[in-house]
């Protein structure tokens, strides 16, 4: 009976969700991954038997499978961490309501069973399995294995919310969890612990033996139960009333005067990025952003590619700026009416957020020189890429930002949190990116490597030559959106 | 001060405001009723060209609110929590406002000593972030944040709503004292008539977003505000 109430509460929630309502475009592109995973999976499923067959002709397919199931467990528990949500729903209307607690809390957590992560594998696994039974493997072993890898995908599905929500109380973000997951890796790879072995000799066991199918199956209730006194202490209201009770440092931020008018604005946005969740995540992409060069660099496959540099010189100079840039305004979207009555112009607010972008690139430039170990033209195509981010892509993020008609809410979590994205934000990645790629490799092919940097370069001045022209122009068509971007910022999604 | 002229706004087929004619003169305390749904916050809304009138306009000192932001620099508002910015100190935010309206941080210290009474110590130095406070106090800073700077129109949108008592009889007091004695005009909306009597000189009852009723304030005021809510009007 309540469970008809609450699956009814959770169908609207979605479908007359403003989210759903105007993301139609985004939905889509969802499902199209959702059921390209699914094919791709089908296909694995079904050929993985006969493939590993024909490759490895003298030994067990099913062996060799188990024997790679550590590398598929880690892989999940990131993938579900980074993508998978953990099952929400809005309970303090219910709490005054004639409803059991644990009723609800059992509805939350049964909810998360049915999540498509844990349907994805098991379109790969249940072919595979039916190719062995086809193969003539003794059934109940067939099957047990299949309960098994079941089993597992479900203690990862409640050891990921277990991850979540520790990560998210300790405010490391996804630190703890890339910790975990390389430590364990590594611990594999230089052959301190052989997870790869217990892992695939613990399956075989239980192939051979399916009684111990138990054991799986008690850790999994056991997490179970985990979650269940996790969930069930927060369902009361007292945890979000008496949060909070941190003090707070405040530091006046006396050296942003020099910026003139536009300093109240960058105390602002500096605050705003150290003081909430999201934003203050995007310094932590500075770190990835920073060693994305080390994919690229020491690589033998890109040494003879040079037009590559350019790229990883607008991505590692340009990462701030595009993480950040990329929600402006939405980042003052909670405020924004006060913002637009307020006694302020739109040149300095935007100027503020300039400053700011282009300051980072200047950081990131700096922090980037050591790369000039794998070659001079790094440190080349690098300063011409942060040029070519002063001046363009900038002015290019503020402009886009004029188009940006999403709220955020700046105390959610943040990596791969899409609140705030729309088709905008896809969009303007081909400009900031595509196009210097475009011009930087064009360039490169038709004259040499040092006039593609030039070229980038050059472009990179005559935007800054045209800041005030340009900013100009941004104000414009910002005044323009002025009402529309309070109407969307004022509602919920 | 204020005028209105012609001013209407329409969502879809549905009339929510619609204004022929409304001056506010400099220095009075105008006070705002109506129902829910009556068109008050539209109306502040767009006092400060927040949303786009459909038709006609308000200027305010002359100004047109939609075509120049001129009038930014003398007028200040406080409508709803979406005023504050959350992770800011009450300090912080202050100071925030304070530059914006050409006021420094001495400036700002001076102007928020004659408010200790009114923050009974729950404001300034508590070290919490705005977001942190209950919604009574945030009210507060947000009030007199949007006092800042000496401005010359303050549109308040229910201040007395989630207040408590006592800070109800000060924020009554101060409001007041803004209009007489400092030649402010104040707008105030609010749903309880008695506070409205109390405080502003002029009541202009609104009613499915048309001006049904534009009193100046007397003993009998209340009465007849509570005679026509109540339905019992004899017409």
């Amino acid at each position: 009976m309540t469970l008809k109430h609450f699956l009814n509460l959770e169908w609207k929630q979605y479908f007359r969700s403003s989210y759903w309502q105007k993301s139609m475009a985004l939905n889509i592109l969802l499902v199209f991954f959702a059921l390209y995973f699914v094919v791709m999976f089908l296909a694995l499923g079904v050929a993985l038997y006969p493939l590993l067959k024909d490759q490895f002709p003298d030994q067990d397919p099913l062996i060799i499978v188990n024997s790679y199931l550590f590398y598929w467990i880690i892989a999940d528990v990131l993938m579900r961490f980074f993508f998978q949500k953990l099952p929400v729903m809005s309970v303090k209307p219910l709490l005054t309501l004639p409803v059991k607690r644990s009723k609800v809390v059992n509805y939350v957590l049964g909810k998360s069973a049915l999540s498509f992560f844990n349907f994805l594998p098991m379109f790969a696994i249940i072919p595979f399995g039916v190719m062995l039974l086809i193969n003539d493997y003794p059934t109940v072993s067939v099957l047990v294995w299949i309960l098994t890898l079941l089993c597992i995908t479900l203690i990862i599905n409640f050891l990921n919310f277990i991850l979540e929500s520790f990560s998210s109380e300790t405010e490391l973000s996804f630190l703890p969890v890339i910790v975990l997951a390389g430590g364990l890796f590594a611990l594999n790879y230089f052959n301190i612990i052989s997870f790869t072995d217990l892992v695939s000799s613990g399956i075989n066991g239980i192939y051979n033996n399916p009684l111990l199918i138990g054991i799986p199956i008690l850790v999994l209730i056991g997490l179970y139960i985990m979650n269940f006194k996790m969930l069930r202490q927060k369902l009361f209201l007292d945890s979000s009333l008496k949060s909070n009770v941190k003090e707070v440092n405040s530091s006046n931020l006396e050296w942003t005067r020099k910026f003139g008018d536009s300093a109240p604005f960058m105390q602002l946005d500096l605050r705003l990025i150290w003081r909430n969740k999201r934003p203050r995540s995007s310094v932590f992409i500075l770190v990835i952003g920073l060693l994305y060069g080390l994919f690229f660099y020491p690589n033998p496959i890109y040494a003879d590619k040079p037009f590559m540099y350019g790229f990883v010189g607008i991505f590692v100079t340009g990462i701030f700026l595009i993480n950040f840039g990329q929600f402006v305004p939405a980042w003052d979207s909670g405020y924004y009416k006060m913002l637009m009555s307020q006694n302020i112009q739109y040149k300095q607010y935007l100027k503020s957020k300039f400053n700011l972008m282009a300051f980072s690139v200047v950081v990131m430039f700096v922090l980037s020189i050591p790369y000039v170990y794998f070659g001079w033209n790094i440190l080349l195509a690098h300063l011409a890429a942060a040029i070519y981010n002063i001046g363009i892509n900038t002015h290019v993020i503020l402009w886009g930002g004029s188009f940006n008609r999403k709220k955020i809410d700046l105390n959610q979590r943040a990596a791969f949190n899409y609140q705030g994205t729309g088709a905008v934000q896809w969009l303007i990645g081909i400009p900031l990116m595509v196009v210097p790629l475009a011009i930087f490799g064009v360039v490169s092919w038709l004259a040499n490597f040092e006039m593609a940097c030039l070229a980038l370069a050059l472009i990179g001045v005559v935007g800054i030559v045209f800041h005030q022209k340009l900013m100009k122009t941004i104000v414009g068509k910002y005044l323009a959106s002025k009402y529309k971007m309070i109407d969307a910022f004022s509602q919920d999604s | 001060m204020i005028a209105t002229s012609n001013l209407s706004k329409t969502y879809g087929s549905k009339t929510v405001l619609n204004i022929e004619h409304l001056d506010i003169p400099k220095g009075q305390s105008f006070g705002l009723v109506g129902n829910n749904g009556a068109g008050k916050t539209t109306y502040f809304s767009l006092l400060l060209d927040l949303i786009k009138p459909t038709t006609g306009y308000v200027k305010n000192s002359n100004i047109k609110v939609n075509e120049s932001e001129d009038w930014k620099p003398f007028t200040s508002a406080f409508i709803d929590e979406s005023f504050l910015i959350g992770y800011l100190t009450p300090e912080e935010y202050f100071y925030f406002i304070g530059e914006l309206r050409g006021q420094n941080k001495a400036d700002v210290d001076t102007f928020l000593t004659q408010f200790e009474e009114l923050f009974n110590g729950e404001i300034l130095n508590q070290k919490k972030y705005l977001r942190d406070l209950s919604k009574g106090n945030q009210k507060k800073a947000g009030i007199v944040a949007a006092l800042i700077g000496n401005p010359e129109v303050v549109i308040l949108d229910e201040p007395f709503a989630n207040l408590d008592p006592t800070t109800q009889i000060r924020l009554k007091g101060l409001i007041k004292d803004l209009a007489e004695t400092k030649g402010v005009t104040v707008l105030v909306s609010s749903h309880d008539l008695m506070h409205v009597t109390e405080v502003c000189e002029r009541i202009v009852v609104l009613e499915k977003g048309e001006v049904i009723k534009d009193i100046t304030t007397s003993e009998a005021t209340l009465k007849e505000l509570e005679a026509h809510f109540s339905g019992s009007e004899v017409v």
